[in-house]
């Protein structure tokens, strides 16, 4: 077979990331060759500073070696620089002059150090801080008492310093500005971190510049502006970072300051992407694998031809790894006049904390010493959470908000291997962090993937980004912030969901004019969420709009692929009869439905069905008894049970009753994803309960309730809610957990997402503890379900909406 | 080249942000009607994978279709950014109510061909 092919250029940390999301993808798309100008196969470049500091080795840092390439038939050029792209041709031209033909290119040249033009600069013994070739030089300068200059003082800078100085080299930083990071710290923080650093043995010249190198032969000295002269047997350059668009001009590529890229990581010519350090997207270079890693999945997927993602940009927070100095930042680092900011100095212990709110949100953060909250406030920051309530403990960290379910003084660094991270999973730090380690985690999802730490109730999370951030030393992408329900509005779902109470909006059009849509309609995302609100709010009184109902809900069946319909009628608890039966084979047969299946939840299903023959069918079924089973809906699915005690050796409660008692009282009701429950007799579980939205296990002495489980794209187990002694009880919870998640959760959130969103403990303190709240939740849905319970096929059967099924008119 | 104006029907029999389809020679074609009472006419296919347009969302002059969302623009019938593709448009006119469609007869070739 012959596959297009797909040709990398860059082996680098981008690149290698796009081709292992679009394996996940789409493992056997493309042929697949890439071509890297570093004679090593794809390592984790982040790393070179422990490598330098001699606390990691070149094999540590490894990410795939060339057993990954063969296994996944993928051609790598070693060593191989590629010049430019004849993109008439349709090929790559390596710099020895061979011409490779493609199909795609895929362009991730990443960045090099930025040599400034100084008389000196090309001597030997002036190096970069860029790849392992730049360390190997370094390692073979330093010496105990030798000398070395680090031009600039930013991130790389320091760690470069850092690095030296354990070889015992005497380092001198000179940086241009009044402080080290300032870019990414304020004065205050700067002069901590300087004190701390010179602590250290690294000297540190502020206001410094650069006039010139010396040397015969190779580097020997620096000399400033104002005449001093510092001895050097190494100068490291780390006065910034340019892109590596070489590639891409010599292929008449558009380039600005890097590739220029659209969302889709498409550049100017549509078969040639282009990821990583080398872009630039909306105006913005990126220097830190978190947003690289976000271009690296989006890219993929359009690569993978599903061309459903898009990249929008993103928001980067930054550490510096040198071992023992805690610095983080994000965002602002200096107040405007309309910022307010809270600071936490404790010069005796070198702590310095400063938050800056806008509104009562964070935009910024900057903290030296003590950086256990940074992925706190950066979490916060992004998702724009108002911290009034957390205003006066916010400085002292999440620990003292009682959030973090760890106690005050969980240091995470210093914890032992055995200490337990995740309560719910029961995952250790030693096992995340031989996780990360072994299987080159970069994300929070990684790890939940991985070890589940972080993957239940979620209060974990800042310690898994702690230990992501002190194991990796890097940044780590976490997931994406609260954003606006859609193009049309700035709104979030929140503020709409309580918007539309407070506001008392009855209608689509005055939620719009509330928010100030800037869209006339709307669209297919905002229009069924804001449909799907007002009902939930408004069961009594609100006018269903079919308009903004997809198709599937507008009429009342799964529209297939050749336009035709399915019809699921409910069959409650999963359990029939011959008559029963009997009336859906005459159906099928008097309409010739072309094929009549088995679900996967325990029902009988009809495809193939015209929409104007709809009606019909649903009369004869509703004459039968039947009515629809919501199988196109944002609604309740399926109750599927088990035998149970009626029948079953192990039965320990009538679980089929239950199952359908469940059904009859649930069914009809919208909600913002479909909902499914189960309930199984005994704890062998045979009606697979957890992994249903809602789910109940029968014991002797009771039912347990599990929720929040999903069998779908991301299988996730349920959390255990709690035991109840009765039906009675089940009954009520089950009431209250669905009205709960029709009232809180963001339409199209299954509640897996939703619970992972606000935390199990959030439901359990609502559902548990509360137990007049629960009572009132149970009330609002029953009191919501005399609005939703009659049956939609036999309403239309009766000729409602009969515009939807006529037939349509021949012109003639 | 001659043409033929036929009557579809009312407006009023169309909700707004809504459909309805009406044939012409064994080709199905959507008629939609937006919230200020434009009409517009394209055929029921979607340029992606023949997605039944008239089953979509109306919002402003676009539809999105009901398979895998594309949003295809109604007074063109061009699909919208990021996507590519076109479907073919007719004439339609309201007068006093009442709908009608232009049909272009090109003697042998399909309506479609002359979109
Ligand atoms: C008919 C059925 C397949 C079958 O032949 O068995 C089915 C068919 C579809 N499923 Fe399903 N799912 C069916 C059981 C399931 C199950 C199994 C189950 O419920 O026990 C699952 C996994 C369980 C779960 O939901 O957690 C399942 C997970 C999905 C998902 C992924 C949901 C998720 O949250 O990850 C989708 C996509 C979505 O909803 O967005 C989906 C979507 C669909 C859609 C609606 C796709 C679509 O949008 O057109 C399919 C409609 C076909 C049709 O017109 O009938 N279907 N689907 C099953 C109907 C069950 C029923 O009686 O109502
Ligand atoms: C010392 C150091 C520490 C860092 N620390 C952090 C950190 O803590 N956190 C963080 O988020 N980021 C950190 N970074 C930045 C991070 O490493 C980069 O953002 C990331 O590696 C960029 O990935 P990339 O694929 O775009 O580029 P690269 O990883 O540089 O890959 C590009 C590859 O393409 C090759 N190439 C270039 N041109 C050609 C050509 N014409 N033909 C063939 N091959 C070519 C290059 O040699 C290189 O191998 C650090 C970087 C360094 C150097
Ligand atoms: S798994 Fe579900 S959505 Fe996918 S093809 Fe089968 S029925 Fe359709
Ligand atoms: S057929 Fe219309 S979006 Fe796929």
């Amino acid at each position: 077979m012959i596959r297009p092919r797909l040709i990398v250029i860059g082996n680098g940390m981008a690149g290698m990331r796009t081709v292992e999301e679009l394996l996940k993808l789409k493992p056997d798309l493309y042929d697949i060759t890439v071509f890297g100008d570093e004679p090593y196969t794809n390592y984790n470049r982040i790393m070179l500073s422990p490598v330098l500091a001699k606390e990691q080795t070149i094999p540590d840092i490894i990410l795939n070696d060339e057993n990954w390439y063969a296994e996944h038939g993928i051609t790598l050029h070693k060593g191989v620089r590629v010049e430019r792209i004849e993109r008439k041709k349709c090929e790559v031209i390596t710099r020895d002059g061979q011409a490779h033909p493609y199909d795609r290119v895929l362009i991730a040249t990443g960045s090099r150090a930025f040599i400034p033009p100084l008389p000196g600069a090309d001597l030997p013994g002036v190096v970069g801080f860029r790849s392992i070739a730049d360390v190997d030089t370094m390692l073979a300068v330093c010496r105990e008492g030798g000398h070395a200059v680090v031009i600039g003082g930013g991130l790389l800078g320091l760690e470069a310093a850092a690095g030296l100085v354990s070889h015992g080299m005497n380092v001198t930083v000179l940086h241009r500005n009044g402080n080290v990071m300032d870019r990414q710290l304020d004065g205050v923080a700067g002069r901590i971190l300087e004190k701390t650093l010179e602590d250290r043995g690294i000297s540190i010249r502020l206001n410094a510049h650069t006039a010139s190198l010396h040397g015969t032969g190779r580097v020997e000295s620096v000399r400033l502006k104002d005449g001093t002269e510092l001895q050097a047997d190494l100068v490291v350059m780390a006065a910034g970072i340019r892109p590596n668009i070489d590639v891409a001009l010599n292929s008449r590529i558009y380039c600005e300051n890097g590739i220029v890229v659209d969302d889709t990581l498409q550049t100017y010519d549509p078969k040639i992407y282009a990821v990583g350090e080398c872009v630039q997207h909306r105006k913005e270079c990126y220097g830190l694998v978190a947003p690289l890693f976000e271009q690296a999945k989006v890219c993929a997927n359009h690569l993978a031809l599903y061309g459903i993602a898009k990249y929008t940009g993103s928001m980067t927070s930054t550490k510096l790894k040198v071992t023992g100095v805690d610095v983080f930042s994000a965002g602002e680092i200096q107040a405007k006049p309309y910022h307010e900011e809270m600071v936490l100095a404790d010069a005796a212990r070198g702590v310095y904390k400063k938050v800056i709110l806008n509104n009562n949100m964070i935009e910024g953060a900057v903290m030296v010493g003590d950086t256990m909250d940074g992925a706190w406030y950066f979490q916060l920051m992004r998702d724009k959470t108002d911290v009034t309530a957390l205003r006066d403990h916010l400085l002292f960290g999440q620990a003292h908000v009682g959030n973090s379910g760890h106690g005050a003084k969980a240091r995470v660094a210093s914890l032992p291997d055995s200490a337990e991270i995740c309560g719910c999973n029961g995952v250790c730090k030693g096992d995340v962090v031989k996780a990360i380690k072994e299987h080159k985690l970069f994300t929070l999802d990684e790890v939940r993937a991985r070890t589940k730490a972080s993957a239940s109730c979620g209060s974990c999370t800042g310690l898994v980004e702690d230990l992501l951030a002190s194991t990796l030393g890097g940044d780590y992408s976490a997931a994406p912030s609260v954003k606006p329900m859609c193009g049309c509005t700035d709104a979030t779902h929140d503020e709409v969901r309580t918007g539309i109470i407070r506001h008392e909006l009855k209608t689509i059009r005055t939620v719009f004019d509330q928010f100030s849509w800037k869209t006339e309609d709307g669209c297919a995302k905002c229009r069924p969420a804001l449909n799907y609100y007002l009902l939930c709010a408004w069961p009594d009184t609100y006018q269903d709009d079919a308009q903004s109902r997809f198709i599937n809900e507008r009429v009342h069946a799964n529209i297939q692929k050749d336009g035709t319909y399915s019809v699921i009628p409910r069959i409650w608890g999963g359990v029939t009869s011959p008559s029963e039966l009997k009336a859906m084979a005459e159906v099928a047969e008097r309409y010739a439905i072309p094929t009549v299946k088995f679900t996967g939840g325990q029902r009988l299903d009809l495809l193939g069905v015209k929409k104007e023959q709809l009606p019909h069918v649903w009369r004869d079924l509703s004459a039968a008894g039947f009515v629809s089973g919501h199988g196109y809906g944002k609604a309740l699915r399926t109750v599927k049970t088990c035998v149970g005690k009626e029948w079953c050796r192990f039965g320990t409660q009538d679980s089929t009753a239950l199952g359908i008692r469940l059904e009859k009282l649930t069914w009809g009701s919208w909600m913002p994803h479909k909902f499914k429950i189960a309930v199984s007799g005994c704890p062998r579980n045979c009606a697979e309960a957890t992994v249903k939205d809602l789910g109940v296990v029968c014991v002797d002495s009771g039912f347990e309730l599990h929720v929040g489980g999903n069998a779908g794209i991301k299988v996730r187990v349920t959390d255990f809610l709690c035991k109840v002694a009765t039906e009675d009880e089940v009954v009520e919870y089950t009431q209250a957990f669905i009205q709960m998640y029709r009232e809180e959760a963001h339409y199209l959130d299954r509640t897996a997402p939703w619970i992972e969103r606000v935390g199990l403990p959030y439901i359990q303190r609502r559902l548990i503890e509360d137990s007049a709240g629960r009572k009132a939740l149970a009330a609002r849905f029953i009191h919501s379900q005399q609005f939703s319970q009659t049956d939609p096929w036999t309403e239309r059967a009766e000729g409602k909406d009969a515009h939807e099924f006529a037939e349509p008119l021949v012109l003639a | 080249m001659s043409s033929t104006w036929f009557t579809v029907g009312q407006l009023a029999d169309i909700p707004r942000l809504g459909a309805k389809v009406v044939h012409w020679q064994g080709t199905p074609i959507a008629i939609f009607r937006t919230q200020t009472d434009e009409v517009f006419a394209l055929e029921d296919h979607c340029p992606h994978k023949q997605g039944p347009l008239s089953q979509g969302i109306v919002h402003d002059r676009k539809v999105t279709c009901p398979l895998h969302g594309w949003v295809i623009a109604l007074d063109k019938g061009t699909a919208m950014a990021p996507d590519e593709g076109c479907t073919p448009g007719y004439s339609v006119r309201v007068t006093d109510g009442v709908i009608e469609i232009e049909m272009k007869h090109l003697d042998a070739l399909p309506p479609t061909a002359t979109a």
